[in-house]
């Protein structure tokens, strides 16, 4: 046992399993890797977590392929599903892990989503989970109705009110709403349909919702925004924060800020689990693993890519640099535009970026390629089997995290290994479960609390009115 | 075979296409929010060897007509979003078009393009899209972006209402111009597009990706698809239409028309104003636009037994069930002899809406499939490893492909 204080209750771990994404993270260039849209791949990948008895499964989001200095980026994986479809999808070839989803709140409508959520919700007996998010730049607006639209002030404005109205539509039939009595007649008793009727900055809905309760009610919610505004939004209205916080130093720091915020509006502590993304890389041996570490953060981070990162900071084509050579030492060049758009790295001051980093390989004596990989292809936990169950256990017992959602770096079987290898660590060791209970929703997995029921009195009209 | 191919579809929705159709013995109300109960119809589709199911949806809860929403708890209300349903049965249930409706109204086309071309991914090749309008003035409140008059179909009908032929014509337009950012969409990776080049890095090369540019009255989208081409490059677009300015849509950009004749001589008419339609419109679709036509079927092992059970719904609706489509209450023998005189006249396929589930789409794969089967009118390759195939449709060629510019120089080099 890990655990340090004899006081404390033990934690169970909870666990959630990242599909390989569209970044230069995930290894294409591997005989094991497969298709990236395949439906067999995103098969393998729900039905290999759930083996692993993971909590949820956990998919990014679409909404226009990246691009670097005005063309495609065409280093990294290229293309993937519809959200929502792969998700409804995969709730056919799985029973009881979590599906959840990132999805905007920009570029989506609040009646329209909610049901699909709910949809998805029924179709999987209540397993579907929301990662919102407040992407809103005109760049991913290029593909959609409302375009270039949204001041950044009001990106959680609008994430908040969408949730709002979301909810009330969750929360607007009744438990008993569905009759279904063949010999009476009555299919849905109306007074337990209640009207939705929300008028806000950014949404006018009035209407009825589509659909019955689900069986979660709400999908569970799950926020990444690390921004003051992101931790309010959270610590209101989330279920999962998916963290960056992975280190143990700043996930403790981070765990107690969001962990007191919650005290301050009175909501339990465990009611909101933080899950930082987190990479690994085992071995027979702690040697051999660092080896394996080393080699795969080649692979993550070609010369072409280790250039390519470059060229985001300079903006200038530095394709006749040798990446196994020093840094450029010439500056950027400097424009309003940047060079990189639909990519989660943004470098306000290049020419700051540039020394720091000049300064950085200078004193440690890196190639381009090794700088590169020291930021753009870390590896969380690096080690045994054991070592890596041991280190993710004393994160939790200790307060750095609830658990984490573990990212893969090959598609569809990067988390093969771990379910193989480090699951039955963590199962031996009593902190993480041996089997899914029976018919359990998504938020009973995570051990939150479920969501209110409603009865035909508090759907009726005017409770739903909202100004 | 010397008659033209016939294929079958089977429109799905709740428990049946009539009001009360709930309410018989062997329907399972209790089951419609359940994908078990959806599965379970496709599943005997599929085993019968029809061809397609569509799924009925609409961009809000259920209400008769197009006039003052009307809540009320006799009849089913309530539905799963058909895209996300469609694609839960597609993982369970191979070798069978699944073609979910999907408005163009209020909804984002990038989302559904991307929607059903996932669909089309997670079948391996059997989606399509039944596109639709909304033209109800409560659905328009649900989005709040703008506010529609009611629509009239008995209006529109005869073009001599400005406001309601306007309202028609800006909804089709819309609709057009969604399956137009669909279909670019579809086609915006070109096959070959993924190349996993080690040597020089590349997973894709970026010149077989393509911007797809539309811009229009309601939406512009800049493209390329997020997802890569699936395995129909273009899934089959389906279109139900009662009239001129949807006959026009289906004429320009629909792969099968679904039309609803009463009769004989009406069928005859609405194939001559799909003639005339194809006149008016240029056709944005290489494959020649197929017709079907729809009917409501509700089956009995005699007429009389049909018409009674079919006035014993009406008994327990409160009136007569009122379809656009006809309906067929009949033995199965009668049902399958229409279908068949419908074939002699130049249709092409049907899709029937069974009255009552799963009851008549059983009487359907059991009973009319087995009859037309004996005359050999159904055409159903069984080696058909996509929809389009099954249907007899053109593989999709790919618009962008054969403009590459480099194709272009060797078309041109060729001639010189």
């Amino acid at each position: 046992m890990t655990a340090s204080s004899s006081s404390k209750p033990v934690k169970q771990i909870h666990l959630a399993a990242h599909f390989p994404g569209v970044n230069n993270t995930t290894v294409w260039s591997d005989e094991r890797s497969q298709s990236q849209i395949a439906f067999s791949s995103f098969r393998h990948f729900a039905q290999n977590a759930e083996r692993g008895k993971f909590d949820f499964l956990f998919l990014a989001e679409g909404l226009r392929l990246r691009e670097t200095r005005g063309l495609i980026h065409d280093l990294d994986v290229v293309g993937r599903p519809n959200t929502l479809a792969i998700l409804a999808a995969l709730a056919g070839v799985t029973s009881n892990i979590g599906l959840v989803g990132t999805l905007s709140s920009t570029f989506n409508e609040p009646y329209e989503l909610s049901r699909q959520l709910a949809t998805l919700d029924h179709l999987s007996g209540g397993r579907a989970g929301w990662n919102i998010v407040t992407t809103s730049d005109a760049f991913h607006g290029a593909n959609f109705r409302r375009g270039k639209f949204l001041d950044l002030a009001d990106r959680y404005s609008r994430a908040q009110e969408f949730f709002d109205v979301s909810s009330q539509l969750w929360d607007s039939w009744a438990d008993d709403a569905i009759v279904a009595d063949k010999a009476s007649g009555e299919f849905a008793r109306t007074s337990g349909l209640g009207l939705v009727d929300h008028h806000g900055p950014q949404f006018d809905v009035t209407g009825y919702a589509t659909l019955p309760p689900s069986p979660q009610r709400h999908p569970v919610i799950v926020q990444a925004g690390d921004s003051p505004d992101g931790r309010d939004f959270a610590t209101s209205s989330a279920d999962v924060i998916f963290s960056r916080h992975a280190d143990f130093d700043a996930g403790r720091a981070f765990y107690d800020d969001v962990k007191g915020r919650l005290d301050a509006v009175g909501r339990p502590r465990d009611s909101l689990k933080i899950l930082p993304a987190a990479t690994f890389i085992l071995g027979d041996t702690h040697a051999e693993a660092l080896e394996r570490s080393r080699e795969i953060s080649r692979l993550q981070v070609s010369p072409q890519t280790a250039i390519s990162f470059l060229e985001q900071v300079w903006n200038t084509d530095l394709s006749g640099y040798d990446v196994e050579g020093p840094l450029p030492e010439i500056d950027p060049v400097v424009t309003a535009e940047g060079g990189a758009k639909g990519r989660a790295y943004v470098h306000t001051d290049p020419v700051a970026t540039a020394n720091a980093w000049r300064e950085q390989a200078s004193a440690k004596g890196w190639s381009i390629r090794e700088l590169v990989i020291s930021f753009a292809a870390k590896h969380t936990f690096v080690g045994t089997p054991v070592f890596v169950a041991e280190t993710i256990n004393r994160h939790v017992q200790e307060d750095a995290s609830d658990g984490f959602v573990i990212v893969g770096n090959t598609n569809p079987t990067g988390l093969d290994e771990f379910v193989d290898r480090v699951i039955p660590e963590l199962q031996e060791r009593g902190v993480y479960r041996t089997d899914y209970d029976e018919g359990a929703t998504l938020h009973e997995t995570l051990g939150l609390p479920a969501v209110a029921a409603r009865s035909a009195s508090t759907v009726a009209g005017a409770a739903l009115v909202s100004a | 075979m010397s008659r033209a191919p016939f294929h079958l579809g089977i429109a799905l929705d709740g428990a049946g296409w009539h009001p009360a159709a709930w309410r018989v013995d062997t329907a399972r109300p209790a089951a419609l929010f359940d994908a078990d109960y959806w599965v379970s119809l496709v599943v005997e589709a599929q085993a019968a060897g029809v061809d397609l199911v569509t799924i009925e949806d609409s961009f809000g809860l259920q209400t008769n007509g197009y006039g003052a929403f009307e809540l009320r708890g006799d009849e089913v209300r309530g539905r799963l979003d058909a895209l996300l349903l469609a694609n839960t049965i597609a993982a369970l249930v191979p070798g069978i078009g699944i073609v979910p409706t999907v408005t163009t109204t209020h909804t984002e086309p990038f989302h559904t393009a991307t929607g059903i071309q996932t669909l089309d991914h997670v079948s391996e090749g059997w989606a399509g899209w039944r596109v639709q309008v909304s033209g109800r003035s409560h659905e328009a409140a649900h989005v709040g972006r703008r506010e529609i008059p009611a629509l009239d179909p008995a209006r529109t009908a005869t073009g001599a209402d400005e406001q309601q032929t306007a309202l028609i014509r800006q909804l089709f337009g819309e609709a057009a111009d969604a399956i137009e950012v669909a279909r670019r969409l579809w086609d915006s990776w070109e096959d070959d597009a993924v190349i996993r080049d080690v040597p020089t890095g590349r997973f894709i090369d970026r010149d077989r990706l393509h911007y797809v540019d539309f811009e229009g009255e309601n939406f512009s989208v800049k493209g390329p698809s997020i997802v890569p081409r699936s395995p129909q490059g273009q899934p089959v677009v389906f279109v139900l239409a009662h009239q001129r300015v949807p006959y026009e849509l289906a004429v320009a950009q629909a792969d099968i028309v679904g039309i609803t004749p009463h009769s004989d001589e009406h069928l005859e008419q609405i194939l001559g104003e799909l003639g005339d339609a194809e006149l008016r419109v240029e056709r944005r679709v290489s494959d020649p636009l197929r017709v079907w036509a729809e009917a409501v079927v509700l089956i009995e092992d005699t007429r009389e037994a049909a018409a009674a059970a079919l006035a014993a719904l009406d008994e327990l609706h409160g009136a007569p069930y009122a379809s656009d489509a006809v309906i067929l209450a009949d033995t199965a023998e009668n049902v399958a002899a229409q279908l068949l005189r419908w074939q002699q006249a130049g249709v092409a396929g049907v899709r029937l809406r069974p009255a009552r589930l799963p009851l008549d789409l059983e009487r359907i794969t059991r009973g009319v499939v087995p009859v037309l089967d004996e005359t050999g009118a159904l055409e159903r390759p069984s080696d058909a490893s996509t929809l389009r195939e099954r249907l007899g449709f053109a593989p999709a060629a790919n618009r962008y492909a054969t403009a590459r510019p480099e194709t272009a120089e060797l078309i041109e080099s060729a001639s010189r």
